[in-house]
């Protein structure tokens, strides 16, 4: 399992890889939004931190379609599927690296693009706290819809119907989090939920996933 | 007795291809698969090593090593790096006798995009030594090989048989393996589907 997590790491940073592509996004969103909407501190602050997690969605499912369908594509799939690593090891790791080249560069990003939304400097905290509780989620929850949707021919649409509706009660809780921890107001409520929702991600798909694997690989 | 299988039948999709395949290979043995393209080899080979659950009979897949089509390799990672990979999810096997096997010590820096054809088919078969289990099942093995590696593929074969092993081959070239014996799936294919295979069967076929 950890083989395969370092695989997965050492494909990400090697060309063609896919490493930049979330980060480039983000900045993208957040360079833009300001040209789009005016800068103006009083319009920005408040969007910022439901901005940067949005943008931090999007960016997070662009890279799913690639998780298992690479891996179908050149056979490793089904190498990996007869070896001892079981198929839940296999979700689990794919889950994990995921997460460690899309939610951990994402989280590090959004609070350094904050200030071109004019996040006040106390938010940035809360923001890379909120994506830090919250991406796990979003890497797991795609994971799963991946490997639903792996071997379908242009499968990525599916798979994003397949996967935003359950990405919206972290996105829900996480920007809640977030801007609830700009404004000063109270945050047990959503960072509980926030990390509730990660911790049940992580706990039930790996082994949902594996079982969808085992049929899609028959 | 390294493998036995008795009265397995085989699906592919929800269509059950094969029934009643009755199947031994012992130690140091090699089966070689037979029957035109369709006939049902894919299917029985990937129903063994436990990627399609059988609709009747037991498998062993713990103990077989699969190489399908594809081989395996990512192309931004050298033969050494795949090669390390595959030992590391099998158990950690050193790669020093799957590498001296196959040839491949000058391609273990190479990054697998820069491989031909025939090297990477040497490089995906390595791995079979890597997983240390016995029996192997190739399917087209020798597609993209040259003579000269066909021969030193059926040399890697030998050697595993030598060394205990077994080996299930579906394939149309003669490897030269003398012993070996030869099954014929054509003689397992399934008719019309019956409520005993599955339930539903009637309902999809």
């Amino acid at each position: 399992m950890i083989a395969l997590i370092l695989r997965d790491l050492r494909l990400a940073i090697r060309a063609g890889g896919g490493f930049g592509q979330g980060l480039a996004f983000l900045l993208i969103l957040a360079t833009l939004i300001p040209l789009a909407v005016g800068p103006r501190a009083d319009l920005l602050a408040p969007v910022a931190p439901g901005v940067l997690w949005l943008g931090a969605l999007l960016a997070s499912l662009l890279s799913l379609d690639r998780v298992f369908a690479l891996d179908l594509e050149d056979g490793s799939l089904d190498l990996l599927a007869t070896s001892p690593v079981p198929a839940e090891g296999v979700a689990l790791a794919k889950a994990a690296a995921h997460w460690l080249t899309t939610g951990l560069p994402l989280t590090l990003a959004a609070p350094a693009l904050g200030p071109l939304l004019s996040l006040p400097a106390s938010a940035l905290p809360w923001l890379a706290l909120s994506l830090l509780l919250g991406t796990p989620a979003l890497s797991f929850i795609g994971t799963f819809g991946a490997g639903l949707t792996v071997g379908l021919k242009r499968g990525s649409l599916l798979l994003s119907l397949l996967v935003l509706p359950l990405y919206i009660p972290t996105l829900v809780f996480g920007a809640e989090l977030a801007r609830r921890g700009a404004t000063g107001l109270p945050l047990l409520t959503p960072l509980a939920l926030s990390g509730g929702i990660t911790l049940g991600c992580i706990a039930v798909l790996p082994f949902a996933t594996a079982a969808v694997l085992r049929v899609n690989l028959r | 007795m390294t493998l036995s299988v008795t009265n397995l039948s085989c699906r592919r999709g929800e269509a059950v291809v094969l029934r009643g395949v009755r199947l031994s290979v012992a130690r140091g043995a090699a089966l070689v698969l037979r029957g035109p393209n369709g006939a049902g080899k894919t299917t029985l080979l990937r129903t063994l090593a436990g990627l399609t659950p059988p609709v009747s009979g037991d498998v062993a897949p713990e103990r077989c090593a699969y190489a399908g089509h594809a081989d395996g390799l990512k192309a931004q990672l050298t033969v050494g790096e795949a090669l390390r990979f595959w030992a590391a999810i099998f158990g950690g096997a050193d790669v020093g006798p799957a590498v001296r096997a196959f040839d491949l010590e000058p391609l273990l820096d190479r990054r697998a995009a820069e491989l031909s054809a025939g090297q990477k088919r040497r490089a995906g078969l390595a791995r079979l030594v890597l997983t240390g289990r016995p029996v192997w099942l190739l399917d087209e093995p020798t597609v993209s090989l040259d003579t000269d590696n066909v021969t030193r593929f059926a040399a890697a074969i030998r050697a595993h048989l030598a060394g205990g092993g077994s080996a299930i081959i579906a394939t149309h070239v003669d490897l030269g393996l003398t012993d070996a014996t030869t099954l014929d799936v054509g003689q397992f294919a399934a008719g019309t589907a019956t409520m005993q295979d599955d339930p539903f069967a009637e309902a999809v076929e």
